[in-house]
């Protein structure tokens, strides 16, 4: 977590503090990012069907991970029941537009104002408890909500499940991957842009002064009852809007889905993406969701016909191995290495 | 009461108790606006808890603190930077990972109100132009401290004599009336040292700050105050000009050690109350 400094190129000068409070440390990374948009939004007329589903799969992880970092890594606190908020988001959002009609347009970012008032509920324990106590009062929440979505029929469908309707955007059926997939892409760059946001104003200042110093963050006047609990609000309003966006591309949400394992799978993208970093999340997102997809391929190519049987067991094993190892050799993250090999080229060929 | 307005903060009667020990017993003293006071007295004498007790972190098991005449009890810690108290620690007390950028505008926090609904959404709702008009005063803090040349480093990162510095700057950021300054020199060389007692007297003379500072070293001490409280086993036992201070006979022994009659009494008297 550490920061490194990242001096800019010669030529890239500020000469307003506007200009040196913007999102992107560089006018390079800026295009960088323009550019990157561009060729998503080209992806669904050139990518296969297979790879825009990946990519529709990562970007509503990467919004809950973006919840779960502003929660983990900007505020120091753990949780282990992100997994049930992103699925709170995923029934609330198909329970509102079926019980009400609403279009589902609207349900998806109501679900995440509906998670973020769930969010605030469980996390008031962070008034008074850290570490593994919070973590543990965490993992109650999500075996509460997991059995409250087991037994309220009325919200979830039970055991049956429900249905979750598509999203029909100004008359547009948004019926295909290729369609959907803009609709993600949209809440993923809303999301990125919000805690790009959060974190450069008062409030998540505020965060992170409480994850690194809450004597000298309550002397500056923070209220740490608040901002603890105000963490988890925010942190499942993503979730929730994650879970909504989940829940209308399958089409029919399942009980079963959101469970401890969800939860953790979440904690390892932030960890392994870079705790405290909004970019970091989204990289861990991509490492999770591929990883699988991954190992599938290699096993395929390294190992012979004869153990077939064996290969999701390899395939399982190597991902659990590919992670201990990550974090064995790259503690501090994704971004991390990402800042470090931006800091080299951007100085090149001085680089030291 | 002393209806003296030149008097910023009032300390009646505190004591301060921890299971057996006397942290604080029956101090009281007035700070006057525009003034630095200094509190001094061997290790364990009650000075850090003394700040404490004005900052909020400890209430006195007995007393009161005043400000501007007005209570402190009830209000919480972080009410009180909102009142005008600021303060740095005898512990380097950075945000490590944020920037001293960063650390120092957490500093201007209270004051702040754009929130995280604003600040999500930074070009509409005002949170930009708040944090720009922010930055700007936060950057005639650095000025002024001379810290600009780190303004983008990790707090975390910098020389301890650096640390004090950017803490200052953020006690300074809080815009206080009142800012407590526990052994800002502590640790440092002798340039450094000068460097922080000049920030010092510019901070009290230039921006009007009534100064509280706990000090270790005499020759700073007798400097910089205008006044000055011995402090020892929690006991006030001087207050007054620093040369006056330092002339007076139990200053002298509780700082060589010795047996001083005078202060056994004052046990053997409370040991009779005890009992
Ligand atoms: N939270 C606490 N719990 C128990 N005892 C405490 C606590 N805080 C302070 N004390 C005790 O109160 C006494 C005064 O401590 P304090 O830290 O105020 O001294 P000090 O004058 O600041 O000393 P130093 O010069 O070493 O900083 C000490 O005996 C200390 O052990
Ligand atoms: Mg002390």
């Amino acid at each position: 977590m550490a920061g490194i400094s990242s001096p800019r190129p010669c030529g890239d000068y500020r000469t307003s503090y506007k200009s040196d409070m913007t999102i992107f440390p560089s006018r390079n990374s800026l295009y960088a990012a323009i550019g990157g948009l561009f060729l998503l939004l080209a992806f669904p007329m050139i990518g296969n069907d297979y790879h825009l589903s990946l990519l529709i799969q990562i970007g509503y992880y990467s919004i809950a991970a973006i919840g779960l970092n502003i929660l983990v890594g900007f505020t120091g606190q753990i949780s282990l029941g992100h997994g049930a908020f992103f699925g709170f988001g995923a029934i609330f959002s198909a329970y509102l537009n079926n019980a009400t009609g609403i279009p589902v347009f609207f349900t998806i970012p109501l679900a995440g104002f509906a998670t973020a008032a769930v969010g605030l509920i469980f996390g008031i324990p962070a008034a008074r408890i850290k570490g593994l106590y919070l973590a543990i009062a965490t993992l109650a929440s999500q075996f509460i909500l997991e059995d409250f979505y087991a037994r309220a029929n009325w919200f979830s469908g039970g055991s049956s499940g429900s249905l979750a309707e598509i999203v029909n955007f100004l008359g547009i059926e948004l019926d295909t991957d290729q369609k959907y997939f803009y609709l993600v892409l949209f809440w993923l760059v809303v999301s990125l842009i919000a805690a790009a946001n959060l974190i450069r104003t008062r409030d998540g200042r505020a965060l992170v002064a409480v994850r690194d110093h809450y004597l000298s963050a309550e002397i500056m006047g923070i209220n740490l009852t608040k901002y603890r609990i105000l963490s988890f609000g925010i942190s499942s309003a993503f979730a929730g809007i994650g879970g909504a966006l989940y829940g209308h591309y399958l089409g029919f949400v399942s009980v079963e889905g959101f469970t401890l394992g969800l939860s953790i799978s979440f904690l390892a993208m932030i960890i392994i993406g870079g705790l405290g970093s909004v970019m970091g999340s989204v990289l861990g997102a991509i490492f999770i969701t591929l990883l699988p997809e991954f190992t599938e391929i290699m096993a395929d190519i390294v190992l012979p016909e004869s153990i077939a049987d064996g290969k999701a067991y390899v395939k399982e094993m190597s991902v659990g191995a590919a992670i201990v190892l990550f974090l064995i050799f790259e503690p501090e993250g994704l971004a991390h290495r990402w800042k470090l090999i931006k800091a080299y080229w951007k100085l090149y060929p001085f680089s030291y | 009461m002393d209806k003296n307005t030149n008097v910023l903060l009032q300390a009646q009667d505190i004591s301060l108790r921890f299971g057996g020990v006397h942290a604080l017993s029956n101090v009281s003293y007035d700070i006057k606006k525009g003034e630095i006071f200094s509190i001094i007295g061997p290790n364990g004498a009650g000075k850090t808890s003394m700040l404490n007790c004005i900052s909020g972190r400890y209430t006195p098991t007995s007393g009161e603190i005043l400000l501007n005449g007005k209570s402190l009890k009830g209000y919480s810690v972080n009410d009180r930077a909102g009142l005008g108290i600021g303060r740095t620690f005898q512990n380097l007390a950075l945000f490590g990972h944020m920037s001293v950028l960063d650390n120092i505008m957490v500093g201007r926090h209270h004051q702040l109100k754009n929130n995280f609904m604003n600040g999500m959404f930074y070009w509409v709702g005002g949170a930009q132009k708040e944090e720009i008009i922010e930055r700007r005063k936060v950057e005639d803090i650095i000025d002024f401290l001379e810290i600009q040349h780190v303004r983008n480093k990790p707090a975390g990162e910098l020389s301890y004599g650096l640390r004090k510095r950017v803490e200052l700057a953020r006690a300074v950021a809080q815009s206080p009336q009142i800012i407590l300054l526990d052994e800002p020199m502590a640790g440092m060389n002798l340039e450094e040292k000068e460097d922080m007692a000049r920030y010092i007297i510019d901070l009290n003379q230039e921006l009007g700050m009534t100064i509280v500072m706990i000090e270790h070293d005499m020759g700073v001490v007798i400097d910089i105050s205008d006044r000055v409280m011995v402090l020892d086993f929690g006991r006030q036992i001087a207050l007054g000009l620093p040369e006056e201070v330092m002339q007076n006979e139990h200053v002298k022994k509780a700082y060589l050690g010795e047996e001083d009659d005078y202060i056994r009494e004052l046990e053997e008297d409370d040991a009779e109350v005890m009992s």
